[in-house]
């Protein structure tokens, strides 16, 4: 918002709105996603932040509104050409059959027929998202986070690491929701190297430190509604947040960053 | 490096092994029955009929077994396989399709609603309209189970998809009823039946290769590699689909246009299948995850894989139904079935274990 950009948004959703019987989930959202830049997502929970992330990446239809990628509506696109410049992190996911990690990694490369190029990039990928170790690993038997990372590497290797790319879109839905602090920086620094490799990178998060730490740009949802835009310090305000998520919110410094630091209490104390 | 990596390296391979394995077993199996022909025998016998082979030489006693051998022995023998190979790439279809191990075109009624189709024939045209002779045609009972198995197919998948989506435990459950609506028809039928009717109608419920001659093998020929063509080529994209129905579309592939061909396709095998050999069950449940232990849950080698797996299993479940009590034959069914009804129960138990461990 604050950074005026010559480039024009890559992804852009105007107008949405999804209602599903008689219940409206999202209401009237815009958004612009510019190549480079690192947007994330907060909301309570229920606040419609995964179903906005479905009806950007053609999971959902939206009931009204449109989203376009690169000048183009969503549907116009076939799903081989969109899988190429864009890639999508489930929240959750199972794999019934023991795929390795490698394997599911390798999955990320389909888009892209048979190549031997792959191998060295799905390595590579996993090196990235910390998981090499656990390449012939049944993907079946791995912890939550770790199969979270192993699905992280197959998206990038979707994306080709960022590598001589056409403009891409990288979302990532919920990407540190089971990981360790070590490894949600981990994820969150991965995303912002795809961002300087010119991704447009959409995160959803629930950690407002993290979102500061690693965000050019903040959405806030509340019940389906936008109700803040723009940089970090211009969306993480006390009064905001603790009207948004229902908490005493107290604004501090980041001694590491020296961005902003939201610290936050219950308004009351149900059992006192 | 471990034994998985190992075996996966070796997938191209251990498909030759299947293959010689098979090529084995199916001359094994036609020098044994009720009549056992040598080996040298049964081989100048097939060269007599390869074209070009002319009038080779054969022995008085080998002129005697070449009747048995071309009009009984090899049609069954060519069944066993494209029967075997067509239910178990089914099998493997279905498991990939509905994310589940445990899936099986049994399992959501397309075999029960091609038998439902052939039962219907069976009886009407004996029962109703005894004087119509085309309803009891050879031609026109795969095209009953084919008709059949469709239907049931259609009528799950309208009960199971919404919005363009199906959901998978709705399509299972679907399957489980539409399985006893099946049977109860089918139990009717046989309450109405005669005692000839009957006869034929044991031969659905248990399952039998007997059937065969080169007529049926031309009849149900093309389907079945109808089926072994078109399912490689969506491999990678049930590859994909293990990951989840969504992941799938994100990684470009569409899961809607693969669901279409693949139900068709298995309804269209299946169907010609049952209505020729009747109720064969487990070979689509057993023989792919058998080759998924064996050399991983890859597609594009689980599926050939499975072919030559399950026309392995088919041909040797086979030939010892028609060895084991001869001169009779005991319906292949039961064998398939008294192997195939503990080994599901046992994937059943190691699921559980599974889902306690997380």
């Amino acid at each position: 918002m604050t950074t005026p950009t010559a480039m024009p948004a890559l992804l852009q959703a105007s107008d949405l709105h999804f209602t599903i019987s008689g219940r409206s989930l999202i209401s009237g959202l815009h958004l612009d996603l510019e190549p480079g830049k690192v947007t994330t997502i907060l909301g309570p929970n229920g606040a419609g932040t995964s179903t906005f992330l479905k009806l950007l990446c053609r999971q959902l239809k939206p009931t009204r509104g449109e989203v376009t990628f690169d000048g183009r509506p969503l549907g116009d696109w076939s799903l081989r050409e969109m899988a190429r410049r864009r890639a999508v992190l489930p929240q959750h996911s199972s794999v019934p059959f023991d795929f390795t990690s490698l394997e599911i990694v390798l999955l990320g490369r389909s888009p892209y027929g048979d190549g031997v190029r792959h191998l060295a990039m799905a390595r590579k990928a996993m090196e990235w998202t910390e998981c090499a170790h656990l390449a012939d690993r049944v993907a079946r038997t791995l912890s939550g986070g770790e199969l979270q990372r192993v699905n992280l590497a197959r998206i990038l290797v979707q994306l080709n690491l960022g590598e001589d790319l056409e403009p891409s879109v990288l979302f990532l839905d919920e990407p540190v929701s089971s990981q360790d602090p070590a490894h949600q920086h981990g994820a969150l620094q991965v995303s912002r190297e795809m961002a300087r490799r010119g991704v447009a990178v959409l995160v959803i998060l629930h950690d407002l430190n993290l979102a500061a730490q690693y965000s050019d740009s903040i959405l806030i949802l509340k019940q389906g509604h936008l109700i803040a835009h723009g940089t970090p310090s211009e969306v993480l305000r006390p009064e905001l947040i603790g009207s948004v998520f229902d908490v005493r919110a107290t604004l501090g410094v980041n001694p590491i960053t020296q961005g902003p630091a939201v610290f936050v209490e219950p308004t009351h104390d149900r059992f006192g | 490096m471990d034994l998985r990596t190992v075996m996966r390296r070796l997938r191209t391979p251990f498909l030759f092994l299947l293959g010689g394995v098979l090529g084995v077993v199916a001359l094994v199996s036609l020098t044994q029955g009720a009549v056992d022909i040598p080996v040298a025998d049964t081989l100048a016998i097939l060269r007599a009929h390869l074209p070009g082979g002319g009038e080779a030489t054969l022995g008085p006693e080998a002129a005697a077994h070449e009747s048995v051998l071309w009009h009984l022995r090899l049609p069954r023998l060519l069944f066993g396989i494209i029967v075997g190979a067509a239910l178990s790439v089914s099998g493997a279809l279905m498991q990939g399709l509905f994310r589940n191990p445990l899936a099986d075109p049994g399992l959501i009624g397309v075999s029960s609603g091609a038998a439902l189709g052939a039962v219907t024939i069976i009886i009407l045209g004996g029962h109703f309209f005894p004087g119509v002779s085309w309803l009891s045609d050879i031609r026109f009972l795969p095209a009953a189970a084919f008709v059949g198995a469709f239907l049931v197919t259609i009528a799950i998948q309208r009960i199971a998809s919404s919005g363009g989506y199906t959901a998978v435990a709705t399509l299972l459950l679907a399957g489980v009823a539409m399985n006893s609506i099946v049977g109860a028809l089918i139990g009717l039928a046989t309450f109405l039946a005669t005692d000839v009717q009957l006869r034929t109608l044991s031969f659905w419920t248990l399952g039998s290769l007997g059937g065969a001659t080169w007529e049926t093998l031309g009849l149900a020929l093309p389907f079945c590699i109808g089926l072994l063509i078109i399912a490689p080529f969506f491999a990678s994209a049930l590859n994909a689909m293990s990951l989840g129905e969504a992941e799938a579309e994100h990684l470009g592939f569409s899961v809607e246009r693969t669901k279409r061909v693949l139900i068709v396709i298995t309804a269209a095998g299946v169907g010609v299948c049952v209505a020729f050999t009747g109720m064969i069950g487990f070979i689509g449940l057993v023989v792919p995850h058998l080759i998924r232990l064996c050399i991983g849950p890859d597609h594009r080698w689980l599926i050939p894989g499975s072919a030559l797996g399950g026309a392995l299993l088919l041909v040797m479940a086979d030939t010892t139904a028609r060895t084991i009590v001869a001169p009779a034959e005991m319906p292949i069914g039961i064998l398939t079935a008294a192997f195939g009804g503990p080994f599901f129960l046992f994937m059943l138990l190691s699921q559980r274990r599974r889902a306690l461990w997380g």
